[in-house]
Order: structure tokens, then sequence, then C-alpha cells
């Protein structure tokens, strides 16, 4: 018994069985995934109450243009062909029960309940998302984050704060860019090259889409901006504690987990809401 | 009589890493108003015994205390006024590298003080100038040589006044003119500002010149604490194999021989000779401090260079040696040279020094100070002679007593020297 407590002191070693291999294997999982659940909400926590401190509105105004105005390009971009492809793909499909007067219905309810928000998340995570991992992680590893500290300068509040407001700011707008000009490109296709009735399009649109669905795609935005930001930042500024790598490597590999871990997490959390909402 | 109270104090502290302890059981003062050079091997913990002053790293065992009172103790507001007052500057110079030199110097006044943008800009400006920095300020770090760079982390460290400055390695990778150069600006800093500083260097001898006391690591335990003298004369093992061991032949800058060098041929001389016998000893001297002031730390760094190498040329051929003593001053033994021959060595010395070497001098410092800054460069000398059983010191001292001026050189401001 003496010598079973010393070993479980040391640090229990599993034995041969594969069965224990796994539970240890699965445990160490949970608990590392726990354990980083629970910094990630104590992180974006702080961040967040230190958005309202003094001297934050220009470093948030100039967040917004890197996260919200730079990226509006894109977005709109992807939302013009995804608005052109639904109108293609459901004029087909509507045209087969006759029902292709209901094309502005579908698109607009598909891009502003589910397709907005969810491809704006993405394709922000994408473009500012990544640069925000990368940029606090090679402010990390370069010993600029403890410059900070050095000066008085809390890093959470002068590095995070600033780019979680801006996230919070820029995904509902860039949202409605995305569903305003995606809708403008079903009527692209729908109404300018197969024909469907412009005024129908429109009126539909009006008749059917309620403040509910708009309000639901806002919310998602709203989340999935403190997901990817919080996500982002949080791997950039914890890349030192990484044990897979160190260097510039793993601020790319924290760049990639950051990318990868928000668009999982978008998905994940576009279902949960959206179960939740309707 | 009181006992001076320390400014900060390690007491037994311990710091692990995993399985390896980098600091064992430290114990050290550091005192207000002094240099204190921390030195020690790679990996030795010097970084880490900084990064315990400003608290980027607490320590598993021991307490670190400023003025007697603990600092993890401290109050949320008490704590904020003792970093206040703190300012580190990193080896890597953790400058911002998509800020400007400006916007990097001015970060800590904007983001901590209520300083209009007004006065900030003032106070910015006033240390790019004191740092040689006027014509960087719009330029990015990554624009900037690595000394440009230092000199800029040197100024965003001292914008805010701060009363107590850590330097990690403040001359890592620079030139020996540049080594010496952040050394004095440091120096004089301290002298200006008033503000006790702690250094992280490996740059013997050029460090012992403005250090107050010296602290050495050795295996994660303080192997030594006091002053420089001290050190090299303590009968600790480690102490010695580490200032043999860090410390070269020569002094990089001037090229004559590093003080322990110049102890060992020293002690073989004495050794050569049994009997007690006189020495000439000749004390060669500038004044350091004006050189600063005229024609700036490069231009003192480039007079001293070159003096060196002109009585390191000049003496070394009668089988003189020489050392460094202090940043203005280099002691020439001349061990086979009588009294009378040796002043007339120093006065033909003093003679071609004038001639040659002094206009050679100020050609080099004007290409660096800029053609029309006119200055003087006056060199002393003082000849002394001494008995084999003196100590060193000693030998100075009177060296000292009797210098007069070899060399003078004016520049002329048509050109030419007079």
């Amino acid at each position: 018994m003496k010598e079973r407590i010393i070993e479980m002191k040391k640090g229990f070693r599993p034995s041969g069985l594969s069965f224990v291999r796994f539970f240890n294997f699965f445990g160490r999982l949970v608990i590392d995934l726990v354990n980083n659940l629970g910094a990630a909400t104590i992180f974006f926590g702080k961040a967040f109450l230190m958005i309202f401190r003094p001297k934050q509105f220009p470093e948030i105004i100039q967040q917004v243009y890197h996260i919200g105005a730079r990226s509006s390009n894109i977005v709109m971009l992807v939302g013009l062909f995804t608005g052109m492809v639904l109108g293609l793909q459901l004029y087909y499909t509507l045209v087969k029960f006759g029902s292709e007067g209901l094309l502005g219905t579908v698109v607009a309810l598909s891009l502003i309940r589910e397709l907005g928000p969810v491809l704006t998340a993405i394709m922000i995570t994408a473009r500012a998302g990544s640069s925000m991992a990368a940029e606090i992680g090679i402010l990390r590893i370069s010993e600029q984050v403890d410059a900070l500290y050095t000066m008085r300068i809390d890093p959470i509040r002068y590095l995070i704060s600033p780019r979680i407001a801006a996230s919070i700011i820029s995904f509902p707008l860039l949202t409605a860019f995305f569903d305003l000009i995606g809708i403008l490109g079903g009527y692209l296709t729908g109404v300018m090259l197969l024909g469907v009735s412009g005024g129908s399009y429109f009126s539909r649109i009006q008749s059917s889409v309620g403040f509910i669905d708009v309000r639901i795609g806002f919310i998602k935005s709203l989340v999935f901006a403190v997901i990817v930001s919080t996500i982002c930042c949080f791997q950039g500024y914890f890349t030192h504690l990484r044990s897979d790598s160190h260097g510039a490597r793993s601020v790319s590999l924290s760049t990639t987990s950051a990318v990868v871990l928000s668009c999982v997490m978008i998905l994940i959390a576009d279902y949960v809401v959206t179960s939740f909402l309707l | 009589m009181p006992v001076e109270t320390p400014l900060i104090e390690f007491k037994d502290v311990t710091k692990r890493f995993g399985d390896q302890t980098v600091l064992d059981q430290i114990n050290m003062k550091i005192y207000e108003n002094q240099i204190t050079t921390i030195m020690g091997k790679s990996g030795s913990g010097k970084s880490v015994l900084l990064k315990h002053i400003i608290g980027l790293l607490s320590p598993d065992e021991g307490t670190v205390l400023l003025q007697g009172r603990p600092i993890h103790k401290m109050r949320k507001g008490e704590w904020d006024r003792y970093r206040s007052q703190i300012s580190y500057l990193f080896q890597n110079n953790a400058l911002f590298d998509s800020m400007t030199v400006f916007d990097n110097v001015a970060l800590p006044l904007r983001q901590t003080t209520t300083m209009s943008a007004k006065d900030a800009e003032t106070k910015v400006m006033a240390r790019l100038e004191q740092t040689d920095l006027m014509e960087a300020a719009a330029k990015y770090p990554s624009e900037l040589s690595g000394g440009m760079q230092k000199r800029v982390a040197l100024a965003r460290a001292l914008v805010t006044d701060p009363k107590i400055v850590l330097f990690d390695e403040p001359t890592n990778g620079q030139d020996p003119v540049r080594k010496n150069v952040i050394l004095g600006t440091i120096a004089h800093y301290r002298k200006k500002f008033g503000f006790t500083a702690v250094l992280v260097s490996h740059d013997i001898p050029d460090v012992y010149f403005i250090s107050d006391r010296i602290i050495l690591l050795w295996e994660g335990k303080v192997a030594f604490q006091g002053p420089y003298e001290e050190s090299t004369k303590i009968d600790h093992p480690m102490a010695q194999e580490f200032l043999r061991s860090l410390e070269g032949f020569e002094d990089e800058l001037t090229g004559v021989l590093s003080k322990q060098m110049f102890r060992a041929r020293y002690g073989m001389m004495l050794n050569e000779r049994q009997e007690e016998r006189t020495i000439t000893a000749v004390l060669f001297s500038v004044h350091f401090d004006l050189l600063v002031e005229t024609l700036g730390h490069v231009g003192a760094a480039e007079v001293l260079r070159a003096l060196g190498k002109y009585i390191n040329t000049n003496f070394m051929a009668l089988g003189g040696f020489s050392v460094r003593t202090h940043p203005g001053e280099i002691l020439a033994m001349l061990p086979y040279t009588g009294f009378q021959e040796g002043q007339q060595l120093v006065e033909s010395f003093g003679g071609r020094l004038q001639k040659e070497a002094l206009s050679n001098i100020e050609a080099l410092t004007q290409a660096k100070v800029g053609a029309g800054t006119c200055f003087e460069i006056s060199v002393y000398a003082g000849i002394t002679e001494a008995s084999s059983s003196e100590d060193i010191d000693r030998i100075i001292e009177k060296a000292r007593a009797n210098l007069g001026i070899i060399a003078i050189h004016r520049c002329d401001p048509k050109g030419g020297g007079i």
C-alpha cells in the first residue's frame, strides 16, 4: 500500500493495459480542454471588462479599421458570389415545384439567418483572426508583451480588449453587408439572368423576413465575434506556453490552431444558438 | 556607524523551472544611486534575477524586499507606485516593430500618464536628442542599426524618469567603441538623472569602470558581491575562474592589457627579479568627461582607442605593458627603463603624440562629430619610480600626483591643429 501511495505521488503511470492507457489519454484530454476553456473564459472576462478603461477609444477605432473596414471588401465579394450561387441553385430547385417566385424569400432567409453570420465569421477568421493570433504571438515571443508589463501597460488591456471590442462592433456590421450584397447577388442571377420578376423578388423578401430573423442573425454574429476574437487572441497570447514547439514555429502553430479552432467553434456555436433561438 | 538599508534585497530566493534550479537561495543587496552589475555564465540566472525585481517572475521560495518591505505583500496601489519607479531595458530591446521610434518612446507616457500630447512630445524629443536619435524619430526600428535600436530602448527606458533602471545585457552584440558608448551613456545618465542601475553584463573590463558593486552569480548562487576591487582580491575559486574565463587578454577598446592580464604580467615581472628593485611607471590621462561633453560618447571612445593603441605601439617595444585603470587613464609599466630614461621617453612620446596622433584623432573624430566642431584634447602624463613591493593602486596614486600636460591639441576652426 505504501509503495502504491509513493507511486501515485510520483505521478501515476498506467500499466500496459490498453483501456487504462485510453482512459489516461482521454482523461488528460478532457482535463486540458476544461483547463483551456476556463482560462479562455477568464481571459475573455478580464479583457471585456477592460474595454471600458480610459485611453481605449483610439485603440478600438484602430482595430475596427483593421478587423472591420479592411475585411469589408473580401466579405462583400464572398457575399456577392454566395448570393449569386444561391440564386442559381434555388431557382432550379424551386422551378421544379413552380415556386420560383419564392426565390427572394429563400435567398434572404438563408442569408440572414444562417449563411451571412457563419460565412462572415469564417471570412473574418481567415483574414483578421489569423493576423490577430500571429501578431500577438510575435509580440509574445519577442518579449514585447513583457515590455508592456514593465512599462505598467496591462497587455490584456492594450492588446486584447481593443481587438475583442472591435470584433463585437465589426462582426454584426460586416454580416449586414454580407446579407445585403448576398441578396443583391441573388437578384443578379435570379432576376437579371434567369428572369424571375424583380418586384416579386423584393416584395417576397419584405413580406417574409421579420425582425426575429434579423435578430437571430445578429445574435449569432455577436456570439461568433466573441468566440473568434477570444480564441485568436488567446492562442497568440499564450504562444510561449505551447509544449509542442518554440519560437517562430509556435507562432505558426498557434495561428493554425486559432483559425481551425475558430472555424470549428463557429459551426458548433451556430448549431447551439440556432437550436436555442428557434 | 549606521548600516545603510539596501534599496532592493533578495532573501533566500529560489527559482526553479521544472527540475532545474536556476536561483538557489540567493541573498543579495542593491543600494540606492549605485550601479550594480550582475555577472555570470550564460544560463546562470542573471536575467531571471532581474525579472524578479520587476515582478515578471516571482520566487518559488524566499522574498524580494524593497527598502525592507516584501514586494509580494504590497497592496495594488503600493505595487503600482513601486513599478512606476522601475524601467527595464531588454536584451533584445523589445521595441514595437510596427511603431516609429517616436511612438515607441512615447508609448509609456501616452499609456500610463495624464500628460498632454504636447508635453509628451517635448519630453520624447528631449530624450531622443540626448540619445542622438533626432534624425531617426520617424523611422521604424527595423530601419535602424543594432546600436541605434539599443539607444531607442534606452530612451524609452528613461523617458518616464525612473528611479531604478534594469539593463539586461545592454552591450550585447555591440562593437568595442559602441560598448563603451552605451556603458558611458548609462554612467552619464546615472549621474544626470540620479537613478539606481542594475546591469547584467559580460563586458569586463569596460563594465568595471562604471560599476559601484559587482554581484557574481555562479551555478545559481551568489559567489561574490561587493566593490570590484574586492572581487579581484577574494580567494574564491569560482570568482577567480569566472574572472579569468571572461576577461580576455586585452581591453577591447584600447588594445592595452586587461586588468587580469596586467596583474599576471606584473606578478611575473616581480618573480623574475627576487630582489627589491625600482620600476618606472607612467600614468597617461585625458579628461574623459570633458571629451564626452564636447565630442559625445562615440568621439570620446575614439580618442581613448587611438591613445591606447599609440601608447601600446610606443612602449611595448621597450618591454612595457599597460592597462586601463579608469575610463580616461592608462597606466604603463616600464620594467627595463630607468627613471631618467623614462622621463626622456615620455617627453619625446608627447612630442610625437602632438605632431602625429592627436591630428589623426582629430581627423577621425571630426568625421564622427561633424566638420566645424572645434574641440581641445589635452593628454597628461605622470611618471613615478616605485618599489616592486608597492601595491599597484599606490603606484597609480603616486603617478597621478605628478601629472602634467605632455601634449595639447586645439583645433583651428579654419583647419589644421595648433
